[in-house]
């Protein structure tokens, strides 16, 4: 990615959060379990929204829109999907 | 040998927070392919979900130079720029590779309406690369028909179910003698990556098609993205096969299917888990229903298998 910080009309510019914070429109949170987690990187393979970190399976709140897809699609179940509050 | 998970370079092109659905499986398989292209690429956008999940000017959800062209221009516009780029290089205005030229477009920007620039595009064996990311209709304006949509597939269009089969588009596209044409899915990433890269390498015309089960569309649970993604591959009804220099080889797990090694799963799961066939199996005829979109699969393998023995 580029280092821009600042965008300049009318020319678009790539940067995170072209869609907002897309973290608010969540109404499940996944949350990883280290201890169960084996590392195999199927989550971060299959996330449509590149919010998962593959070496420390950590996942980014801010931008994750709670699909539920690396919870479904983890092997030993170590991504489980709790509710917001 | 398919390229594992782990050797998937850790090159981001979408980036996080862009405007797609949650759980969308075109970005799913845009993420590959930018992992594949890298950054030196120019990407042309036709009306689809991918530009509406572009984001919001200023900013840009996707790390490449990307333009936003009219519906029917997909093949024409990526022959200009590509031509444009051959140009700039031999005139001096360009140093070092040549970035790659790919559109990334819907199922209704290849199939119905970008069909003829494509088609020209497509026999002018222009360099670039077309996408079609395949979501078996208009999803973008609120799921209607395209030609694409399989048969008792609902959508707005087609409130009791689609009365006639799909296209197969991608054997369309061979039939042009292009040099490389491929099916994708987002449930295999590994052979979608390989796929791209080999595409990458290939001087001239190469088309690649993803299937994107769209949960919204085709109306099951946003978690199951990847799921439908391997179900559709496992019950035969998308075939998972690439061409170069027109000979057809099939990948696994469809090649299992082909060679009478596996047989395909029955369509019935497959069906009853998406919610657009659900007005299909409530009424009177559903078996006799269920039964025309088994034997539209039946006929597409037995079809493909005996495409496939043609070499020359």
């Amino acid at each position: 990615m580029k280092s821009v910080t600042k965008a300049y009309q009318p020319i678009s510019w790539p940067m995170k959060g072209a869609g907002g914070d897309t973290g608010s429109w969540r109404t499940h949170r996944p949350v990883v379990d280290t201890q169960i987690c084996t590392k195999c990187q199927l989550c971060w393979v299959y996330c449509p929204e590149a919010v998962i970190d593959r070496n420390e399976i950590t996942i980014d709140y801010r931008y994750c829109k709670g699909c539920g897809v690396c919870a479904t699609e983890c092997p030993t179940g170590a991504i489980s999907m709790e509710k917001e509050e | 040998m398919t390229t594992s998970i782990k050797q998937l370079p850790d090159i981001e092109q979408v980036l996080s927070g862009n405007g797609a659905c949650g759980g969308c499986p075109a970005t799913m398989a845009l993420r590959i392919v930018g992992k594949a292209l890298g950054s030196n690429a120019i990407m042309l956008l036709t009306p689809s979900c991918s530009v509406a999940s572009m984001g919001m000017t200023p900013k840009l959800g996707y790390n490449w130079p990307g333009i936003n062209i009219c519906f029917a221009t997909a093949g024409s516009s990526a022959s200009g720029i590509t031509h444009a780029v051959e140009i700039m290089k031999e005139k001096g205005r360009l140093q070092g590779e040549l970035p790659t030229v790919f559109s990334w477009v819907g199922d209704g920007g290849t199939y119905d309406i970008g069909f003829q620039a494509l088609s020209a595009a497509a026999e002018r064996n222009d360099n670039m690369i077309h996408f079609c990311y395949n979501n078996e209709a208009y999803s973008n304006t609120g799921v209607q028909r395209s030609g694409a949509t399989p048969r008792g597939s609902f959508t707005t269009t087609t409130p009791t179910g689609k009365r006639q089969p799909k296209k197969n588009m991608a054997l369309l596209m061979l039939e042009h003698n292009i040099p490389y044409v491929a099916t994708a899915t987002v449930a295999y990433p590994g052979d979608l990556y390989d796929k791209v890269v080999k595409a990458k390498n290939i001087p001239g015309m190469k088309y690649i098609e993803i299937l994107a089960p769209c949960y919204l569309g085709w109306q099951f649970d946003m978690p199951e993205t990847v799921q439908l993604s391997r179900m559709a591959v496992k019950s035969g009804a998308w075939l998972l096969w690439e061409a170069e220099n027109r000979k057809i080889s099939f990948n696994k797990p469809s090649s299992l299917i082909i060679s009478g090694k596996k047989d395909a799963d029955p369509v019935n799961e497959y069906v009853m888990k998406q919610g657009r066939f659900n007005r299909l199996l409530k009424g009177p005829d559903a078996e006799s229903r269920i039964a025309e979109i088994q034997s539209d699969i039946d006929r597409e393998i037995a079809f493909m298998r005996e495409r496939a023995k043609i070499t020359i």
